[in-house]
């Protein structure tokens, strides 16, 4: 497909990549120049992370040619790789928390340096000079546990540039970021092309980095389906070659005028959080809560299901108070939360979709004689299987061999199992690809549809936009403005937001 | 709105480095309450006697920490190494005696050290060629150890050691009388504690191999990704830690003028306290050596001289689990509670 170009730094060539009967790579081609940046683009299962692990020297392709300065390798490993400049910087990022800013950055130049002692005022030296070459300010001696997601993505970067990387490779880079965060890293990668240091960003989340990239691949099935120049593509082109089919456009909202009240919040406030809320939510509603980071927006969403007590005011169900701070008093009012960070807070990953979906609500499937009635559970993980499209082998299968966007669905499916009045999602489609933030969003609508009031708690502005009658815009921890969904536009909203 | 999240941030790394120093004040803050209380109950207590009779109480259970911490930091535990200390003793004892027992004290101690290296060598085999979860390793060695110990080289009590080994424990770095007529003295075993804190201390944080023990304890797959030789590392881990017992041993058996093969097991949980007070964590990537001579002193202080301010000594265990309870659950306890505010 794509011409081969003379002064490429890196060119893959007919890559094919079989594992046992199933191919991940057919005949792709994928290539970087030098001081470029590159979006590889893909939905989950794509092939892409086989390609840059491919790239990486970390699986060997089954056939194909490999190119890094015009010279070729037939097969790669992670010395050959690391000696060509090439760095990685992984979703998780890699760091050490325990150590400091100067020693996460330096570590690794001071071991392909075969350093055997342990220098304080070079170590600082390297992080200063690579901090410098981005113009960040961060505290040398910080541990990194103590620093901001984003400043830990900005000290892996740096951790490239300190063992003199040509190539960064960004997986996933923006997952965490809150769109502020995003634009200051969209500067930092024009620096880093302006020093000759190509980039490569590996995402489902595309349309926000395409503005700083010059070229554009997308996989699917493997594939090369489109590549070219980025300014040919926008985010709905991008979507259609990522998932082969045209994404609906937003579902229109429920009818809610004559829809009962179900949560009624006044005057809630927590010291240093937020204060002064009060909105009421119908039944049928969906109910977009939004704003910068720091704006309380998390702290609220919490508050609502008693993760964080509130000092001061109250909420209501149907009418009938429930007590602050009581997460168990919410569930059982009919309050569902679906935390932001699932990995960590929402889903037992190790543990099966039967047992994730069931753990809330064990009781409803006690027989008489107070044993658990396994027949029952098959099939309520079953029906949710259904239901939410859920792909998986089967309801045994673990929670962390599913994708993104189907553990975020077992998520649902075990609040949903408690037939929930008020749901409320907090970042619903953070880490799912494109394909499945459409279903997601579709099952928002559904559940609507039947009846569950909904919050949506995000900062991605296009899903409020698409899925939410209502926006509250909180800023510094007060409610700043309510807009309706279909009254402006995603850069309106935006402005809102940051004015 | 950036200014308030740049104060918050500041506040918040202020905050995080109080906690962070706060398991080392908090413990030099006891040990001084605790020599306070103990000098209004008792004048004499404070005296060169006393201060001489802990650092000789110290020697091989600050050694032993030192060791124990550095397995902490590399993010796993070592329950194993009272096993080590004392087979290494035994053993080198029982060697030396019936091979030459007029060898210098330095070559018996090389070779306490070297059995003890080799015993930390097969805990490290278990541990980082098997993969296997270090308690396990090392509750399993510690039984192994010390069975072996007792049923192929020995079970009897030595008192005759080697007269080298008498000799080692009679040579003192000062001693004298104190005004009130009571005798101190200094041994030149705490010459070995000092010279093992040096060299840890050199090892952690001048040298590359320390950083990567940290950086292992922190990450182990962020370790291995950025090229750390992870395996070598922890091997030497284990290693070091078992020539610190063999040496730990040794001076034990000499200084007590005994080879006495059943004695030190069970000291390891006391070790581990100290450790832990010091501020060590058992996730590991954290630990300090000051804070772990800190822990030292204070279990050493408790055990040695609960009776002077009035507490009957079979209080001592209580007040050693208090301690812990109070020196890691109170920062653990401000940590989380300042967590769920700023939430």
């Amino acid at each position: 497909m794509a011409s081969s170009d003379e002064n490429a730094f890196i060119a893959l060539k007919d890559i094919t990549k079989k594992y046992g009967g199933v191919t991940a790579l057919d005949n792709a081609d994928f290539q970087i120049k030098t001081g470029e940046a590159i979006c590889l683009a893909g939905e989950n299962g794509s092939g892409k992370s086989t390609l840059i692990k491919i790239l990486v020297g970390v699986e060997q392709p089954t056939s194909g040619h490999i190119f890094i300065d015009g010279k070729e390798y037939t097969h790669l490993n992670p010395r050959i790789v690391a000696a060509n400049g090439i760095a990685v910087i992984f979703q998780d990022f890699s760091l050490f928390s325990n150590l400091t800013v100067a020693e996460n950055i330096a570590f690794s130049s001071q071991l392909s340096g075969q350093a055997r002692f342990y220098n304080r005022a070079k170590v600082r030296q390297i992080a200063k000079q690579a901090l410098d070459r981005i113009d960040v300010d961060i505290d040398l001696d910080a541990r990194v546990e103590s620093i901001p997601v984003a400043h830990k993505q900005l000290v892996a970067i740096c951790r490239g540039l300190a063992s003199q990387a040509r190539l960064i490779i960004m997986d996933e880079p923006t997952t965490a970021l809150t769109e502020r965060e995003v634009k200051s890293l969209l500067g930092i990668i024009r620096k880093l092309k302006d020093d000759g240091i190509a980039v490569v960003f590996v995402s489902h989340k595309l349309a926000e980095v395409l503005e700083v990239c010059e070229e554009v691949f997308v996989l699917r099935n493997g594939k090369n389906v489109a590549n070219g120049p980025a300014s040919d593509f926008d985010a709905a082109s991008l979507t259609r070659h990522m998932t082969g089919r045209d994404i609906s456009a937003a579902p229109p909202p429920v009818d809610i005028n004559n829809a009962e009240t179900l949560l009624e919040v006044q005057g809630l406030g927590k010291e240093g959080a937020f204060e002064d809320i009060d909105f009421t939510l119908k039944a049928g509603e969906v109910l977009g809560i939004s704003g910068l980071l720091g704006s309380g927006r998390t702290s609220l969403a919490k508050a609502l299901f008693g993760l964080v007590a509130a000092d001061q005011g109250t909420i209501s169900i149907s009418g009938k108070n429930i007590p602050v701070g009581n997460p168990i008093a919410a569930m059982n009012a009919g309050v569902g939360y679906v935390p932001e960070d699932r990995l960590t807070e929402g889903l037992f990953l190790t543990q099966s979709i039967i047992r994730n979906v069931a753990v809330g609500r064990l009781d409803h499937h006690r027989k008489a004689s107070g044993f658990l009635n396994l027949a029952s559970l098959v099939d309520e993980a079953k029906t949710w299987i259904e239901r939410l499209k859920i792909k998986a082998p089967d309801v045994e299968a673990m929670v962390n061999s599913l994708s993104g966007g189907n553990q975020q669905r077992v998520a649902l499916a075990r609040w949903l199992s408690g037939a929930p009045r008020v749901l409320v999602l907090n970042g619903p489609s953070v880490g799912v690809d494109v394909g499945s933030k459409a279903d997601i969003h579709g099952i928002i609508h559904d559940l609507a549809s039947s009846g569950i009031g909904i919050v949506v708690i995000s900062d991605d502005l296009p899903e409020l936009l698409a899925t939410c009658g209502r926006i509250l815009v909180m800023k510094e921890g007060r409610i700043d403005g309510i807009v309706e969904g279909g009254s402006l536009d995603e850069t309106q909203l935006a402005a809102r937001l940051a004015s | 709105m950036r200014l308030d999240i740049m104060r918050l941030g500041i506040l918040r790394l202020g905050f995080l480095k109080t906690v962070l120093a706060k398991n080392e004040t908090l413990v030099a803050a006891v040990i001084v309450a605790f020599c306070i209380l103990a000098a209004v109950s008792d004048p004499l207590f404070l005296s060169a006697t006393t201060l001489t009779d802990l650092m000789r109480a110290s020697i091989v259970i600050g050694i032993l920490a030192v060791a124990a911490m550095l397995v902490l930091v590399s993010g796993g535990i070592d329950v194993s190494f009272t096993a080590i200390a004392v087979f290494a003793m035994y053993s080198t004892t029982v060697l030396t005696l019936s091979v030459m027992p007029d060898m210098p004290w330095y070559f018996i101690f090389m070779i306490s050290i070297f059995i003890g290296g080799c015993l930390g060598a097969v805990n490290g085999v278990f541990v980082v060629f098997c993969g296997l979860p270090t308690l396990i390793v090392t509750l399993g060695t510690l039984s192994v150890f010390r069975g072996f110990l007792l049923t192929f080289i020995g079970s009897q009590r030595i008192s005759a050691l080697p007269p080298e080994m008498r000799e080692f424990s009679r040579m003192m770095i000062a001693r004298g009388t104190t005004e009130a007529g009571s005798f101190y003295a200094i041994p030149w075993a705490f010459a070995a504690l000092v010279i093992v804190v040096a060299l840890t201390l050199f090892i952690l944080h001048k040298t590359m191999l320390g950083r990567s023990i940290f950086a292992i304890g922190g990450s182990v797959e962020s370790a291995r990704r950025i090229g750390v030789n992870v395996r070598a590392t922890q091997f030497f881990v284990y290693c070091y830690v078992g020539a610190l017992a063999g040496l730990a041993g040794i001076i034990h058996g000499a200084m007590g003028r005994m080879a006495d093969p059943f004695s030190l097991v069970g000291l390891e949980l006391s070790v581990i306290a100290a450790v832990v007070l010091g501020g060590a964590r058992l996730i590991g990537g954290y630990g300090t050596v000051t804070g772990t001579l800190l822990g030292v002193s204070l279990i050493v202080l408790v055990e040695n001289s609960l009776i002077v301010i009035g507490i009957p000594s079979t209080w001592q265990s209580v007040t050693i689990g208090l301690l812990i309870l109070l020196g890691t659950g109170l920062p653990a306890w401000q940590a989380k509670r300042a967590a769920s505010k700023a939430a």
